[in-house]
């Protein structure tokens, strides 16, 4: 491709409405159409377990891990709390709204706690940043790990807020609009809606001037400082922004499995997030979304698969390891290279038939 | 306190554009700068000229802060800007461009030229796409216009010839409303063609706009400033108008090499 996709359009008479919306829906691959169309038709063929247990938590991993790709992939900053963001939110929708642990949790109505959860744990998010930014690579890897792994033990141990090791049961999705969006069909939807809207997000902010310029200090810390851009309070705001759809997936996630527990936010799915996202492929925000299904796929089925070829069901975290090495040993940048490198043989071999014909 | 607006006003019209006092530069033992005081009236254009190592482009990264002085201080129109982050001094009116380009190379022409323009206006931050219409980016438009790079604005940095990637650094240092540059060798590596157009757009640079250049080359250096300073071991060695330096027998023993002239 011989020309770049700009954020920023030629000069051109404005066009009306209707005429932009045309030309941005065309611009939709067809493929996406149908992905798009068979998440909506989803539940008229797929059983409860299929909807909720593996799209819906698929949707809700694929949401932390887009929360990582954001700034890994357009700020170059490998961040491992995003998991842990997503767990300060849960717990925070625990403790204000309801659940089973009546001591503790404040019982405040559910879209309160469900607000309150969200501002927190962004701002948590936010702060985790402003201590990783000034960091780079490997550094910035070890302190946001620092910061998962104090959560984790934190929540483990504090039984007057967090209710140390069995955390809180019993915090479910309420019934709104005459919906009880803890049902299987709801609740999926529920999920669907906010992962689309993430991935919206970030689609259209990688385009705007705050995604531009995180791309350019991503690329070149030193020429965005010599364009009047401070760089820290850049990559501050993009931890603020990651963190919100990592707090609503968390919120999610609580929903989905109606407990927390310091193991929800533990070292182990602190990593499988970024499992996810490398998996996936960092380079756009469908890869997170990837990764997590073939991650969920894995870990739901890859225990009955053991089994029927006569091994040990609870090696499963083994396969998932090797199906992880493989696809990183293949491809560095996750399944979408793989994707994007069999498009490009296919286009070429297509450009080189034709030419072949067009000299015959 | 000199700090009623009629006196900001006053001081910053007779102040230099750019005034450095003392400046030294330490890197562990060794000294890069020692000493360099310079003063640079509102407007002037001055090359700034002396062998590799003599502590030029060191001096350009101590006044945009790329890192700070040792000791000394920097004035920008008579403002102390030492302990200023380079991107606060950007937004004051100092630009610079790099001895080896540092551009976006994954983005197109048009978008680095709109970041270099968002940088130092209002909404950095802001996460709406620009319209089409937005007047920063007809400003960039006009600026990838002003250094001819109209016909590559949509290609990606990393396809342009290096000729065309010299003018966009140039186009970068030039967005929103720039007082004083430093340009570092933008010469390096030009045809002659691509030469003349350099001369061009620094010539026709509006007057009040003044910059220092380093520049290895004479015929580019001496027909595009009023003044010249060289420097040698991270001092200035000496000061005055092109002809004047260009006949001073201890310059062209020092640094055209001796048997020049």
């Amino acid at each position: 491709m011989a020309t770049a996709r700009p954020a920023v359009q030629d000069r051109a008479r404005p066009l009306d409405v209707s005429t932009r919306l045309g030309n941005w829906l065309r611009r939709i691959p067809p493929a996406a159409w149908g992905v798009g169309f068979l998440l909506l038709i989803l539940p008229a063929f797929a059983n409860d377990f299929i909807l909720v247990q593996v799209f819906g938590w698929s949707l809700i991993l694929g949401m932390i891990a887009l929360s990582l790709m954001f700034l890994a992939g357009y700020g170059g900053m490998v961040s491992l709390v995003q998991m842990t963001v997503a767990g300060c939110a849960g717990y925070m929708l625990a403790i204000f709204g309801t659940s089973a642990i009546a001591s503790i949790s404040l019982g405040w109505p559910w879209w309160l706690a469900v607000l309150t959860a969200i501002l927190i744990a962004t701002l948590f998010g936010t702060l985790s940043g402003a201590l990783a930014v000034r960091t780079a690579g490997i550094y910035t890897i070890m302190i946001t790990l620092a910061i998962a792994a104090a959560f984790f033990y934190f929540t483990r141990q504090n039984y007057t807020i967090f209710n140390g090791f069995s955390g809180f049961n019993g915090v479910r999705p309420p019934v709104v609009l005459g919906v009880d969006w803890r049902q299987p069909t709801p609740f999926y939807y529920l999920t669907l809606v906010c992962a689309a809207l993430s991935y919206a997000a970030v689609l259209y902010v990688s385009r705007s001037p705050f995604g531009l310029a995180l791309q350019g200090t991503r690329d070149n810390p030193r020429r965005m400082a010599a364009l009047g851009f401070n760089v820290t309070a850049h990559r501050i705001a993009a931890y603020t922004f990651a963190s919100v759809f990592a707090a609503v997936a968390g919120i999610l996630l609580v929903w989905l499995n109606s407990q927390i527990s310091p193991g929800t936010a533990g070292i182990g799915p602190v990593i499988d997030v970024l499992v996810i996202a490398v998996v996936g492929g960092l380079g756009s925000p469908i890869g997170p979304f990837i990764g997590a299904i073939i991650y969920v796929v894995l870990r739901t089925f890859a225990l009955d698969a053991l089994v029927a070829v006569g091994l040990d069901g609870a090696r499963f975290q083994l396969l998932i390891g090797l199906g992880f090495l493989a696809i990183v040993f293949f491809s560095p940048d996750g399944v979408l290279g793989l994707w994007e490198r069999a498009r490009n043989r296919w286009r070429h071999r297509q450009d080189v038939m034709r030419i072949g014909e067009e000299t015959r | 306190m000199a700090t009623s607006v009629a006196e900001r006003l006053h001081a910053a019209s007779t102040a230099s554009a750019l005034e450095l006092r003392g400046v030294t530069r330490m890197f562990g033992a060794l000294a890069a700068l020692t000493d360099v005081t310079l003063s640079v009236r509102p407007g002037e254009r001055r090359a700034l000229l002396g062998s590799n190592g003599a502590g030029k482009t060191t001096l350009f990264n101590c006044i945009t802060g790329d890192f700070p002085p040792t000791s000394g201080t920097i004035r920008f129109f008579g403002e102390d800007i030492t302990g200023f982050p380079p991107h606060e001094r950007i937004r004051r009116g100092l630009r610079r461009t790099y001895q080896i380009s540092l551009l976006f190379a994954g983005l197109s022409v048009l978008d680095n030229v709109y970041l270099a323009c968002r940088g130092v206006s209002r909404a950095r931050f802001s996460l709406l796409r620009p319209r089409r219409d937005d007047t920063l980016v007809q400003t960039a438009d006009d600026l990838v216009e002003a250094v001819h790079l109209s016909a590559v604005k949509n290609q990606k940095v990393a396809e342009l010839a290096h000729g065309q990637q010299r003018q966009l650094e140039i186009a970068l240092a030039l967005a929103g409303a720039p007082r004083f540059i430093l340009f570092d060798e933008p010469a390096a590596g030009l045809s002659p063609a691509e030469r003349r157009e350099l001369i061009a757009i620094l010539t026709g640079l509006p007057e009040h706009i003044g910059y220092i250049i380093i520049e290895h080359d004479m015929d580019v250096a001496l027909r595009v400033v009023e003044s010249v300073a060289i420097m040698h071991n991270g001092r200035i060695f000496k000061e005055g108008p092109p002809e004047e330096i260009e006949n001073d027998p201890e310059v062209q023993e020092l640094y055209l090499g001796g048997g020049h002239g």
